[in-house]
């Protein structure tokens, strides 16, 4: 793999963990309850530490210098490479669920493909990564259902979650690192869960993209501002 | 010391090492749960656990001190992630420590049971009359249970 193409491979990897990681620390001390609020920040912990490894490995390869805090604290909105569905905001729990949901299962699939890919310290962080997304999407499938099975209020919660979040999906089988090939067995659980939870698959809609490329939805600079708040105000810092 | 000269450097490593306990677990040592790998010439190899997990970093600093204080400053470490950390390299030493803590060690053979729903041993009255709380607990590592005979909550060491 040229040394440029694994660069951004990387980065891609590395910037989808580090902003659904600190999306998820949002959470923290908010959850509806305590052991939920456990498990979304272990999922967001896990999320970082996957992304540290990524992005020094990104930085290991661009030989510039930068190492995982440098590119996920020195760069800015335009420069991350990180897919639109992780930036969205928390919304409800529901919405939050949905999110991770659709993520999570992706995700699982990905990491499954790279832990078996050629390159050595790419498949080195997949097969690591991989087993701890397995809890995450068991985590969100669990909650699809119950919520989608619940009350008539949970369902409709729901509902206006996977609709809400519906719209980025295409994008993450829409890159250049042999997502598309990952489709099919992605519906095949998304449409297993959603029969558990008696939910139907949401409206199509028209899918937006641009992540990929550094075209960010405006969530994602609000998301930068108070993770990067102490780089910015204190270039540099370091204790 | 003459003992202890006597020991391969890997031995008298792997010896120093199982003195240093794990920072949030601290009932069993880095060299019970597996988090040492090997020594390579000058080179001590170890593994992370999860990979966002914040004990890492104090595991290190550590290792590096128990090393210093043994006056082999000379040995590097080194971090590898490849194999991937398995529970299965939990020693079975380790496993009897968990268990005297309060802490429901994991099955062997994680690989196959990883998210299968076997019924965690309760470590305070031994019953499999318990349940699952959350699956994430305290720590990367380990997930909350509550034994429905003694009614006491325990942690459990994840099948990973």
């Amino acid at each position: 793999m040229a040394e440029e193409v694994l660069f951004h491979h990387a980065l891609r990897l590395g910037d989808d963990g580090l902003i659904l990681g600190q999306r998820l620390s949002e959470w923290c001390g908010h959850a509806p309850m305590l052991e939920v609020d456990l498990a979304l920040a272990n999922i967001g912990l896990d999320l970082l530490g996957q992304a540290t490894h990524f992005l020094n490995l990104a930085g290991e390869i661009e030989s510039q210098g930068r190492d995982a805090d440098a590119l996920a604290f020195h760069r800015d909105v335009l420069d991350f490479r990180n897919c639109l569905l992780v930036e969205q905001p928390n919304g409800d729990f529901a919405q939050t669920i949905a999110r991770q949901f659709l993520f999570s299962n992706w995700q699982e699939l990905l990491m499954r493909e790279i832990a078996a890919a050629p390159e050595p310290r790419l498949s080195a962080i997949g097969a690591k990564a991989v087993k701890e997304i397995a809890y995450h999407a068991k985590f969100a499938s669990e909650w699809v259902v119950r919520l989608g099975d619940g009350t008539e209020e949970s369902r409709a919660r729901m509902i206006a979650g996977l609709d809400w979040m519906w719209r980025f999906v295409d994008e993450l089988f829409d890159d250049k690192d042999g997502a598309p090939s990952l489709r099919s067995e992605w519906d095949a659980r998304i449409n297993h869960t959603l029969a558990e939870a008696g939910l139907e698959l949401p409206k199509p809609r028209r899918g937006v993209l641009g992540g990929r490329n550094g075209h960010h939805s405006e969530h994602l600079g609000h998301l930068l501002t108070e993770m990067q708040f102490l780089q910015r105000a204190y270039p540099g810092a370091t204790w | 010391m003459s003992t202890t000269t006597e020991l391969s450097l890997k031995d008298r490593i792997f010896e120093i090492l199982s003195q240093v306990p794990d920072p949030e677990i601290p009932c069993v040592s880095v060299v019970d749960l597996g988090i040492v790998r090997e020594v390579r010439g000058q080179r001590l190899v170890i593994t992370p656990t999860y990979t966002g997990c914040p004990a890492t970093i104090a595991i290190e600093h550590d290792i590096r001190a128990a090393l210093d204080r043994a006056g082999l400053s000379d040995i590097k470490i080194e971090t590898t992630l490849s194999p991937p950390w398995t529970t299965d390299w939990i020693s079975d030493e380790g496993r009897e420590k968990l268990r005297a803590y309060g802490i429901a060690p994991p099955l062997k053979g994680a690989a196959k049971h990883s998210l299968r729903e076997t019924p965690a041993e309760c470590p305070h009255c031994g019953s499999l009359h318990t349940e699952e709380i959350s699956r994430f607990g305290s720590t990367p590592c380990k997930a909350l249970h509550r034994c429905r005979d003694c009614r006491e909550p325990f942690d459990r060491f994840k099948c990973h």
